[in-house]
């Protein structure tokens, strides 16, 4: 049943209709957000209040309501969206650069090299672009040394990538509670704290831009690279035959890869798991070919983190740390997926 | 159009081989013959720019079309997903292959009759359709050097006629210069022209097929006495070359 549907879904007939169901979904997710909420607007309001931005209208919504969706949530699901879409992006482009569907930007050691850069910069200043600035800085930092422990006579096995990027993020963590250890508790700490367990609640417009540039630009990229990224996917001998200049392409992807990856740490924290399973739920409706999966995997990412946020600011009282709940649904469903591909060879190299 | 020179190769301390000259004319196919570990794949990774010999050079005088040894993928493209990343040479860094690259690639499949195959999951293939699918993706980047890391060992008798007869026509119909390694004299003896011997790390012979696959040669390679037999069926006579096992 699982087989015949997954087989049915990748053939390219049905691929129009897959992603006008993404697009719907997506939408039809972005508007329930903007009306869920501990003050909660009715979806008829939501819909007047997002027209009369095009069209002059007699409003039948209130002012205060018009003010909530358009200064907070409106952002807000922007944000969880750009997060959701660009760490998709970063996952998919990671695990065909490392031909393995188990890869994400937590394993290769950007969240960490990024949380800690992020940590470095509140502990130091005020400014926004220094947080995004160092935390790029480091993620990519990161990522390099995790490459570079895990090479070994011009290739990279998975497993010791895997070795290396627990290791480097060991240490980008203790580093991490360094700056925590030396933060001062009033008023940094608190900071570093809160934005290290990943939230949209203080989103903004300004975040929003923060946000939106890197991860277009980097997505933009990938996509383009799409063909180069399949060849990749074979493996470094296969491509180097077949004419692609395996370092430098793979570098320009990684780079992209870490820009998305820390703008997102930089605007909401660290969300683990995201760019790990979605890459991989959207892999088993497309098939690998990554110009189909790249665009699938962007609006199933986004339609998931925006879902998530709504959980995180309406199951209780208190705001639930975003990256909390996706690590409550990553991990278990990665463990699942792990076991049923653990026959595939997807997991030996 | 596959010329090499005194190229010799080392893994550290461990001399592989050296002084190994030949070169290879268009439309001509040449056989790597050793017992296992004596470096035929080391010597063809050399000659492909995988690896880098420590003396001597390789040069091809054509765009090269390298299949490997193993034909596994990480992950489940269909055929035709593989065969036009073929062209990964000629699409440019940021751009995706156009219409003209699919048509390449399907004409490609089409010369090795896989045109049926296009839509199929690599990996559900068996392994001399895979084997045909690689040949099939050098094809399509209008290789004109095709070198093949022991593309019909791993076989079944059907499927190891197939791929050498096909290996066979490609040399003649498009002028391919061949290169390959093989465990089986017999699938030298078939197809190829020349055969290079690689018979210690000192001493690589290289000669044409006649020359080189005497039984004396082989027996010396191989370590085990050979006997050539001819079958006569129909009007057509078939040479084999026999181990006498111990």
């Amino acid at each position: 049943m699982q087989q015949t549907l997954v087989a049915g879904v990748r053939e390219s007939r049905w691929r129009p209709a897959l992603f006008i169901v993404l697009v719907i979904v997506l939408v039809l997710s972005a508007l329930l957000s903007l009306a869920i909420g501990r003050f909660a607007v009715p979806v008829s309001h939501v819909a007047g209040i997002l027209a009369s931005a095009l069209l002059p209208m007699e409003p039948w919504w209130t002012p205060v309501e018009a003010r909530v969706v358009e200064l907070i949530r409106i952002p807000r699901v922007l944000m969880a969206g750009l997060a959701g879409a660009g760490l998709a992006v970063a996952g998919s482009a990671l695990q065909g650069i490392f031909r393995n569907p188990l890869v994400g930007p937590q394993i290769i050691g950007v969240s960490s090299g990024a949380a800690f850069g992020g940590a470095l910069a509140i502990l130091l200043s005020e400014s926004r672009y220094l947080l995004i600035g160092l935390a790029f800085a480091c993620g990519m930092l990161a990522m390099v040394i995790v490459y570079s422990i895990s090479r070994q006579q011009g290739r990279a096995s998975i497993l010791m990538l895997v070795l290396a990027g627990i290791v480097t993020s060991a240490f980008f963590s203790a580093l991490v509670s360094v700056t925590k250890f030396v933060a001062d508790p009033d008023d940094k700490l608190p900071a570093i704290v809160f934005w290290l367990m990943g939230s949209f609640a203080s989103a903004s417009y300004e975040k929003v831009w923060l946000i939106a540039v890197p991860v277009i630009i980097g997505s933009a990229v990938i996509y383009l690279m799409r063909f180069q990224i399949n060849v990749l996917s074979l493996g470094d001998e296969e491509a180097h035959a077949l004419g692609v200049k395996v370092e430098r392409t793979r570098w320009i992807a990684l780079t992209a890869i870490a820009l998305i990856s820390s703008a997102v740490v930089a605007a909401a924290g660290v969300i683990g798991w995201v760019g790990l399973v979605i890459p991989h739920f959207a892999r088993m409706l497309t098939g690998p070919d990554h110009k189909v999966l790249i665009p699938a995997a962007m609006l199933i990412g986004a339609s998931y983190l925006i879902h998530v946020d709504n959980v995180a600011r309406t199951a209780i009282a208190a705001e639930i740390p975003v990256g909390i709940i996706t690590a409550l649904i990553g991990a278990p469903i990665f463990g699942l997926l792990l076991r049923r591909t653990a026959n595939k060879g997807w997991t030996s190299e | 159009m596959i010329d090499v020179q005194d190229l010799g190769f080392r893994y550290g301390e461990n001399r592989v081989f050296r002084d190994v000259s030949f070169s290879l004319a268009a439309g001509k196919i040449a056989a790597i013959l050793g017992p296992n570990g004596r470096g035929k794949t080391t010597l063809l990774k050399s000659v492909v720019g995988l690896l880098k010999p420590d003396t001597g050079t390789a040069s091809l005088g054509g765009r090269l079309g390298y299949v490997a040894q193993r034909a596994e993928i990480a992950f489940a493209y269909k055929v035709i997903d593989i065969v036009v990343m073929g062209r990964a040479a000629h699409v440019g860094m940021f751009r995706a292959p156009g219409p003209k690259d699919y048509q390449h690639a399907r004409n490609a499949l089409s010369l090795l009759g896989l045109s049926g195959f296009a839509e199929q999951h690599f990996n559900r293939l068996s392994g001399g359709e895979r084997q045909l699918v690689m040949i099939a993706r050098a094809l399509a980047s209008e290789c004109q050097v095709l070198i093949l890391d022991e593309p019909a060992s791993a076989l079944d008798f059907r499927n190891q006629d197939l791929v050498l007869s096909t290996l066979r026509r490609l040399a003649e119909d498009l002028g391919l210069a061949i290169l390959m390694t093989t465990h089986f004299p017999q699938h030298a003896a078939h197809i190829a022209d020349y055969a290079l011997l690689l018979q210690s790390a000192d001493d690589a012979q290289w000669g044409s097929s006649e020359e080189m696959l005497s039984e004396e040669k082989l027996e010396l390679l191989f370590g085990l006495p050979v006997e050539k037999v001819q079958v006569q069926r129909g009007d057509k006579t078939h040479s084999g070359i026999l181990p006498l096992f111990s």
